[in-house]
């Protein structure tokens, strides 16, 4: 595969290339299947956009995804569904255990969640409706078509307001993004693979193609001689004979945050004093970032694969500043995404490398905690609701308490090791990295560890020595919905469409 | 230094007793966390130890025993088994004669539960222990000489340390280096004479042990220069043969069932460390089990001798690690503790120490194949997760006896002590020091 041009882009849904970053006009709404019949009708016309760019950019867009409920409420057969992994089957509310790794605890319980936090209610489909401005009602009307309503039982649409390419506490937003490795060109071996690269394995994001391990990730696989109806599926790439349900398709993390906008930055004022300049820096720190975007850390002049040289908000990584003296180890970005490589600094040839994978030559404790960054990657595309405040606003003692937040949303071919790594093992833990007492500045639910140390406070390392300590910090951002979809590839959705009817049609 | 020991003692289940033995074991824990030991539960006291770092009730079963099929060989019979294993601080036999005169009735009743435990007149409870002890082949301990109760106090003096930075950080100034290392160290003095902090100076390494470990630290390249001719000899044939096993043996990949999976991780993610437990067969064959044999010898070896201060390869988030044989070395059962989510765990072994983890492993049933011994295997990422988590078996009660601190925590406050009792070199190490805390 040389040129991207020869993926099928066709066969994938259009989020999982572009950001629809125009079309700000958006209505999310989840769904549940009451007849199933009219729903594969419905499906079989609805206008679901594709990943092929086109000249013009297209005015609207439309994206599906399905709970594992809502593959079964449209006649997926179970054999099928247990092909997608665990944490997709079970949801992201269906266990305990997961809650607890997510940090769905507290505040953020299931129990309290607005939407998909009991297992009975989870929603069957997630519709994605995009828009230019003010084009989302006749959109909204052109997709919904004649059989919608007989189809779906609307049980919600998830709020949705455009304020900018921003996040609600005001900061630059969305535009760190992995770069897909669409033409298959950069080797996973780990020997290739020392530094930090942006450029991530198709099959990181994709079911259907080597990940990021050179493996392919389970997935249903459908036997065409058993069921006819999968003959228009793709072929699965590595087993010859079967077809491939989950090729071109990803799953959805779907997570609706609501951010206390006020409270973030009335919390700031008050740990950094009256001086604006001060405030604008704890802010800073906490994120990673400047509100402009501008990273804590210098630009580097080293090539990062994926990254262009002119991006100054992303041509960066951490290697210079181990400790974190311009970027606090916890702060959210570097968190969230470390950039690291597979082994630590300094190998430069075949005895230091040898060296390094045998543990040796470190200088301090600490090193080499957060490595191989590769696996742990996710492409997002969230959208922000609540109306426009502006820091200004929000320190002001009356600021308007309205609901603000995000919809967040990624892409991932592995629930576990991308999303769930990322919240549990990287956001949530209070020993990122060898930290201590602080969990995500921004995501943290500030619950004390089992037997009561502390995990509310943040610590930016100084060059002097003693770290500089905020705290206690309050919770400034709380679960209020959220769930595990599959987004299928479009010959996918095809299949759903003509699938049979079964004896459970009609009911819900 | 006080070297640390472990022990595990293993013994069948009667027939017919394993429910009323789990309720048993499940009266140990607490009602806060599942699986997670009571420190001050009736039957075990385990937070009366003061020389216990870890330890665990596990049930040994073979819910997939019948993978070795696929290798053409018959299953052996297996009766379910009860171990209780730990590691503790000192030698392992006077710790199981403290176990036994501060928690004989508890221990005695669970048991009862097992084939063979003496009746009234026969041997005590401590002789039947140590005739049921199982020695590991290879252990890892993440720092070798660092005592539970070390543990504790260096845990308390960066708690004192960490609060009172903070209260004269400011009045004093971050810059004035010199100084906030002098008050800290007066309020150390005065919180030591106080009675509120205690540093217990280490105690003289046991001369036996200090012989033994040098004995063992010289004897094992001396015996493996001796045989060396013939281990040069064998190379091309074991290589060769290993190369044909790896392309024969059969690859089980097997979805683990999602039950299993629940029942592991509800026991997963309540204390910042969690535990592990795995249990399986031996490839059939000579070849692999002295292979394997062999690879152990090494591990322990390099455990013992070279990784003994805080990292084995590049993964430092492990405390303590047993690998062990059972079943006439038809078996082997692994169990370690470690910091982080069992997917982070798995993740950072891949990921750093994947080859690691092919050399320790690969000789057991359902290992995903290997290619020359260290590639491959684990980095068959899913193939890997899946055989890991379907021979891991729930462990009944866990005990840590430093609940919220990592491995890292504890390196960390190590060496905050150290700052404290021997002086930086300079500024800049002062500054280090202080970063720290």
């Amino acid at each position: 595969m040389k040129n991207s041009s020869d993926f099928e882009f066709d066969d994938l849904q259009g989020l999982l290339r572009f950001g629809h970053g125009k079309l700000t006009d958006t209505c999310f709404m989840l769904l549940n299947i009451v007849d199933a019949t009219a729903a594969r009708q419905w499906l079989n016309s609805a206008p679901v956009s594709n990943a092929v760019e086109t000249e013009i950019l297209p005015k609207t867009a439309l994206q599906i995804a399905f709970s594992a409920q809502g593959l079964q409420a449209i006649g997926v057969k179970d054999s099928v569904i247990e092909g997608f992994s665990d944490e997709f089957i079970t949801g992201m509310s269906g266990d305990e255990s997961r809650s607890r790794r997510l940090g769905d605890v507290d505040k953020n319980a299931p129990k309290k969640w607005l939407w998909g936090g009991n297992t009975a209610q989870i929603p069957h489909i997630l519709l994605l409706l995009y828009a230019l401005p003010s084009g989302i009602d006749s959109w909204r009307k052109t997709v919904q078509g004649k059989k919608f309503s007989k189809a779906f039982k609307v049980l919600s649409q998830l709020p949705t307001q455009y304020i900018g390419e921003i996040e609600p506490f005001g900061f630059a937003d969305g535009f760190s993004q992995p770069s897909i490795d669409w033409q298959r060109q950069q080797s996973t071996d780990p020997h290739d693979r020392n530094g930090y690269s942006n450029v991530l394995a198709v099959g990181e994001v994709l079911l259907g193609y080597p990940n990021e391990y050179g493996q392919y990730t389970a997935r249903p696989l459908i036997n065409p001689i058993a069921d006819k109806d999968a003959a228009i599926l793709p072929n699965a790439e590595d087993v010859s004979g079967l077809k491939d349900f989950g090729r071109n398709g990803s799953y959805l993390v779907l997570r609706q945050l609501d951010q206390d906008v006020p409270g973030f930055w009335q919390f700031v004022a008050k740990a950094a004093g009256s001086d604006p300049e001060k405030r604008k820096q704890l802010a800073a720190a906490m994120v990673g970032r400047n509100i402009d975007g501008k990273p804590l850390v210098s630009t580097i002049v080293e090539d990062i694969p994926g990254i262009e040289r002119t991006d100054n908000r992303n041509h960066f990584t951490y290697d210079a500043d181990p400790v974190g003296h311009e970027c606090p180890i916890g702060a959210h970005i570097r968190r969230t995404n470390p950039r690291t490589g597979d082994l630590p600094l300094g190998v430069t040839g075949f005895i230091s490398r040898l060296k390094k994978i045998l543990g040796f030559g470190e200088s301090r404790h600490d090193e080499d905690l957060v490595a191989s960054s590769r696996f742990h990657r996710l492409v997002r595309r969230a959208r922000t609701y609540g109306p426009m405040l502006t820091p200004k606003d929000a320190i002001k003692p009356d600021a308007p308490t309205d609901e603000r937040g995000l919809q967040f949303i990624c892409l991932v071919a592995n629930i576990a090791r991308q999303f769930e790594f990322v919240q549990n093992a990287w956001a949530m833990s209070s020993k990122f990295n060898g930290l201590q007492q602080e969990s995500d500045p921004l995501l943290g639910h500030r619950q004390p560890l089992m037997s009561g140390e502390v995990t509310d406070q943040f610590n930016q390392p100084t060059p002097a020595g003693p770290m500089q300590k905020t705290c206690p910090l309050p919770q400034f951002i709380t679960v209020r919905g959220g769930g595990y979809f599959f987004m299928p590839g479009l010959r996918a959705l095809k299949y759903l469409a003509t699938l049979p009817s079964q004896g459970s049609d009609s009911t819900s | 230094m006080t070297p640390q020991s472990t022990f595990m003692i293993c013994a069948p289940v009667r027939d017919g007793q394993l429910d009323s033995l789990r309720k048993l074991l499940a009266k140990m824990n607490t009602a806060k966390a599942v699986g997670h030991a009571d420190p001050a539960n009736k039957l075990v006291a385990f937070g009366r130890f003061e020389r216990l770092h870890f330890a665990r009730f596990t049930i040994i079963e073979t819910k997939i025993a019948d993978e070795i099929k696929a290798f053409g060989v018959t299953p052996r019979p297996w009766q379910s088994t009860l171990a209780f294993l730990g590691d503790c601080d000192g030698d392992k036999d006077s710790f199981l004669a403290e176990l036994v005169a501060h928690a004989e009735p508890g221990l005695t009743k669970l048991f009862s539960f097992c084939v063979g435990f003496p009746d009234a007149n026969s041997e005590g409870l401590l002789a039947w222990m140590k005739s049921h002890h199982v020695e590991p082949k290879a252990s890892y301990v993440n720092w070798i000489g660092r005592t539970v109760k070390q543990v504790h106090e260096e845990a308390a003096l960066h708690q004192s340390l960490s609060a009172y930075l903070q209260r004269i950080v400011d009045e004093v100034g971050r810059e004035n280096t010199r100084e906030l290392r002098q008050q800290l160290l007066s309020h150390v003095e005065m919180e030591k004479q106080a009675g509120r902090l205690i540093l217990t100076p280490p105690t003289p390494t046991p001369c036996v042990w200090q012989v033994c470990n040098l004995l063992h630290k010289i004897g094992i390249p001396l015996l493996l220069l001796l045989v060396s001719p013939l281990l040069l000899l064998i190379a091309p044939f074991f290589a060769i043969r290993l190369r044909m096993l790896e392309r024969s043996d059969p690859e089980l990949f097997i979805r683990p069932d999602r039950k299993h999976i629940q029942t592991l991780s509800a026991q997963e993610d309540w204390d910042v460390t969690n535990q592990y437990s795995v249990f399986g067969d031996v490839k059939p064959g000579i070849f692999r089990r002295l292979t394997f044999e062999f690879i152990l010898l090494l591990t322990h070896y390099a455990a013992r001798h070279i990784y003994n201060h805080g990292f084995l390869a590049r993964i430092k988030s492990i405390h303590f690690a047993r690998w062990v044989f059972l079943d006439n070395d038809r078996r082997a059962f692994f169990a370690s503790n470690y910091d982080g989510s069992h997917e982070s765990y798995m993740d950072d072994f891949i990921n750093k120490a994947g080859w690691g983890l092919n050399l320790t492993f690969s000789c057991a049933v359902g290992y995903p194949t290997t290619r020359w011994f260290i590639k491959e295997g684990a980095a068959r990422e899913q193939a890997f997760k899946y055989t890991q988590r379907r021979h891991q078996i729930p462990t009944e009660v866990w005990y840590k006896a430093y609940p919220d601190l990592t491995a890292t925590d504890l390196v960390r406050n190590s060496r905050i002590r150290q700052g404290v009792e021997i002086r930086p070199a300079s500024d800049a190490k002062i500054r280090e020091w202080l970063s720290l805390i």
